[in-house]
């Protein structure tokens, strides 16, 4: 049952960084790809019904996470405290940037508003990879099973560890290249003429850069956590996850090059769900890994919420899962197919 | 830690109390827009399809801000209150991830079809659009009032040996005995917010001149629908409210009611201020045996004054929780006879050119906001010392290794933005309302 949760608040996640990657994607690409008011209002069309559906996935994540292992949501809330506290913030600007954007006809407020939406969707971008480091990394976590990283320290990975290091500044890095890759495949989709030609040479570009960064953060992983070895030497089955990634990542790649813009797209999601399934499988049974000592580790067995609260959960969760699968597939359905503008 | 402790607690009340200026009027509204789509769709009238439109518009940013200011209220239970998730996570968890997947997608996913399909979808999609919105918004209040309702009556849970909570009744958690009259007076509330705000601005334009056909149904809607709602608030669902208090918190409603002595024929302080220092009211107001009467429907009855219960027990901020409690309940009396007079007026026919009272009903708009904070004020000051009542004190509750100086840089970070984010909404309000109805089918160029 506690495996069941885990993978189902990996699988939360996966979905997050897949669909509102793609808005942060657009927003990181957003100055390059567009050059008139009529493309911004475009390429922010593309995502404007869907991106706060997109973002219920992170709430819905974080209150799963809470449901099944509340004592890994405290201790990792409260250690990241003011790297959270910032996102919420940056989430404030983003949001109220693209919701607010169209309710003043004015050149300054739009400006002001595509500044907000774009210089936080980069800061997000890098702050959640940096994220994703720290869980890979591990953090200094008490025998009461709390801790407290500063935003950084000397930026070195060593047991008292800060939010920023060497190799989760190299993940943020890795995080912007990926979602920008990903949010330019969702543009050439979404649109049509320049805008959707600079999209995909922004895809071509960062797809590569892709490439290096993701061989840099493999390849860096063992210095980080040797422990991530194991579970990958005791069940080699795992290796189909970053296998089915890397395969992903050239096919979209490949797709870029011939212009197929929807597999290329398809692939792209497939690359980053692979990725965050790989990094599920190589910390498993933790869910926060302690730098200090492997017994302080919180893991699905001693985080846990309960027998019974996680088993009636199941059902309720199937069922609002499904309910939740309609509600997309409708809304990305309708708004379905090349942007187009409505006019007033 | 004890400072953290405070500024744990200011932050969360300045972020919590700001949050909800929005929710009140989106909910409301959303009861509202449902009502008017209802309309458009089954007659057909143009004017009410428009009138839906406009409130559309102030909805979406209402709705904006709800949603931005309300994500740090879930990620704060985790920053700066840690040890309360850690111990109440195995309960309350349930009831925040079922608002994050019944209630939050829905609201989301249908929204983006009521502003962004104005011209792509039918009349009929957008009434079923508009009913999810209601639906989505209404079950989103349902599992966080569940939530906070357990933490004034916790129900439903059994204690693990290391000391934790766990939920062993998931429909005891949704069906506890304090959530019914909560949910019907919190929602009825956002309803009066809701028609306040309609009113007042069919007031504005009448007053002005303007948008005259508009007005008047903005007018009259809001007169109809404040008038019940503010009714409702105060019976049955503000009676039901304070009754369940004297039952399961006696503690609070001696405290709100500024009885400090127990006592039979107990009366009812309408103004006045305590001196917690010598237990008395100075410069009172009473109307003798009405508080005996009001808790327990008889005017011998024993009312349990403050000095029944140990000193630490009593909420911590005394003098303000009877305040916010008198302000609610002063205001609560006032909107009904507000919106009563506007009634009467309505039916014979006269409001719509009665200025002096269309004025009343301008100014009155912003106090419905103030109620609803009193409310909630009332309800959580007096809840302290505990945050999960009986169970865990709010002091044993926050994060231990956040100190002081970090909480201090976040609330002030919050109080900085949030000063910003309200001048904003109030311009972007002000500018909508200038801009008016028709003309300007929604908010969205895109």
């Amino acid at each position: 049952m506690e495996t069941f949760w885990y993978m189902a608040v990996t699988l939360m996640l996966g979905m997050y960084v897949v669909l509102d990657g793609y808005d942060f994607g657009v927003g990181l690409v957003y100055p390059f790809v567009t050059r008139t008011e009529e493309e911004r209002l475009t390429a922010l069309g593309a995502i404007g019904p869907v991106w706060n559906g997109n973002e219920v996935w992170l709430l819905a994540s974080g209150g799963l996470l809470f449901l099944a292992f509340p004592k890994a949501y405290a201790a990792g809330f409260s250690g990241f405290y003011l790297a959270l506290i910032i996102v919420l913030w940056l989430f404030i600007a983003r949001g109220l940037a693209l919701e607010l954007r169209s309710h003043v006809d004015h050149v300054l407020w739009k400006q002001v508003c595509d500044a907000a939406f774009c210089s936080a969707s980069v800061l997000l971008a890098i702050v959640f990879g940096a994220a994703l480091g720290n869980l890979i990394r591990g953090v200094p976590l008490n025998q009461d099973g709390y801790f407290f990283v500063a935003l950084w320290t000397d930026f070195l990975t060593g047991p008292e560890p800060g939010i920023l290091d060497w190799y989760t500044v190299l993940m943020g890095v890795a995080a912007g290249a990926i979602l920008a890759f990903h949010g330019a495949n969702y543009l050439t989709m979404k649109c049509d003429g320049a805008l959707r030609a600079r999209a995909s040479h922004i895809s071509t570009v960062s797809g590569y850069a892709v490439v290096g960064l993701v061989v840099l953060v493999l390849a860096t992983i063992p210095f980080v956590q040797p422990s991530f070895r194991l579970n990958y030497a005791a069940h080699p089955i795992g290796y189909v996850f970053p296998l089915l990634g890397v395969t992903a990542l050239a096919a979209a790649i490949q797709f870029r090059r011939r212009d197929g813009d929807f597999a290329a797209f398809g692939a792209s999601s497939v690359f980053i769900l692979a990725m965050l399934a790989s990094t599920a499988w190589g910390s498993y049974p933790n869910i926060l890994i302690a730098t200090t000592d492997p017994a302080n580790s919180l893991t699905v067995s001693n985080a846990t919420a309960g027998a019974y609260g996680m088993q009636v959960a199941l059902w309720w969760f199937l069922l609002g899962f499904g309910l939740v699968v309609v509600y997309q597939v409708y809304v990305h359905r309708v708004f379905w197919g090349k942007v187009t503008l409505d006019r007033h | 830690m004890e400072s953290a402790l405070f500024y744990d607690r200011l932050q969360f009340a300045v972020t919590a109390t700001f949050h909800y200026l929005f929710p009140q009027l989106t909910m409301g509204l959303a009861f509202l827009l449902f009502y008017l789509r209802s309309r458009a769709l089954w007659t057909g009238d143009e004017h009410y399809h428009r009138v839906a439109q406009f409130w559309t518009t102030i909805f979406a940013l209402s709705f904006a801000f709800g949603v931005v200011t309300g994500i740090p209220l879930e990620f704060q239970f985790g920053t700066n209150w840690a040890k309360f998730s850690n111990f109440a996570g195995g309960v309350i968890g349930q009831t925040l991830a079922m608002e994050g997947v019944f209630a939050f997608f829905l609201e989301s996913s249908f929204l983006g079809i009521l502003l962004f399909g104005a011209n792509r979808f039918s009349r009929r999609t957008q009434w079923f659009a508009s009913l999810m919105l209601f639906l989505g918004s209404w079950l989103s209040g349902y599992f966080i009032l569940a939530t906070n309702a357990w933490m004034q009556h916790p129900v439903a849970y059994t204690v693990a040996p290391d000391g934790r909570l766990f939920v062993d009744s998931l429909s005891g958690l949704l069906t506890n005995p304090w959530l019914p009259w909560q949910f019907t007076h919190n929602m009825t509330a956002a309803v009066v917010t809701a028609s306040f705000v309609m009113a007042a601005v069919g007031a504005l334009y009448l007053l002005s001149g303007v948008h005259q056909d508009y007005a008047r149904t903005f007018v009259r809607i809001g007169v109809v629908a404040g008038c019940v709602s503010a009714a409702l608030m105060i019976y049955p669902t503000g009676d039901g409210n304070a009754k369940q208090v004297f039952e399961y918190q006696p503690i609070k409603g001696a405290a709100f009611e500024g009885l400090f002595r127990t006592q039979r024929r107990a009366g009812l302080v309408l103004v006045g201020q305590p001196n917690v220092e010598t237990m008395t009211i100075d410069n009172p107001l009473i109307v003798p045996d009405a508080l005996s009467f009001l808790v327990y429907d008889e005017l011998y009855a024993q009312v349990k004054g403050l000095d029944a219960f140990p000193r630490t027990d009593w909420p911590d901020n005394l003098p303000l929780l009877y305040y916010s409690y008198h302000i609610m309940a002063g205001l609560g009396t006032i909107f009904v006879a507000v919106m009563g007079l506007a009634l009467l007026w309505l039916w014979r026919g006269r409001l719509y050119t009665a200025n002096w009272l269309l004025w009343l009903l301008l100014v009155s708009a912003p106090f419905p906001y103030i109620a609803t904070t009193a409310g909630w004020m009332t309800a959580e000051l007096g809840r302290q010392p505990w945050l999960v009542y009986g169970l865990q004190r709010t002091a044993d509750g926050a994060s231990p290794l956040v100190h002081s100086g970090n909480a201090l840089f976040t609330l002030l970070g919050f109080l900085g933005l949030y000063l910003l984010l309200g001048i904003l909404f109030l311009f972007l309000f002000v500018e909508t309302i200038r801009h008016g109805p028709g003309g300007h089918p929604n908010g969205h160029a895109a």
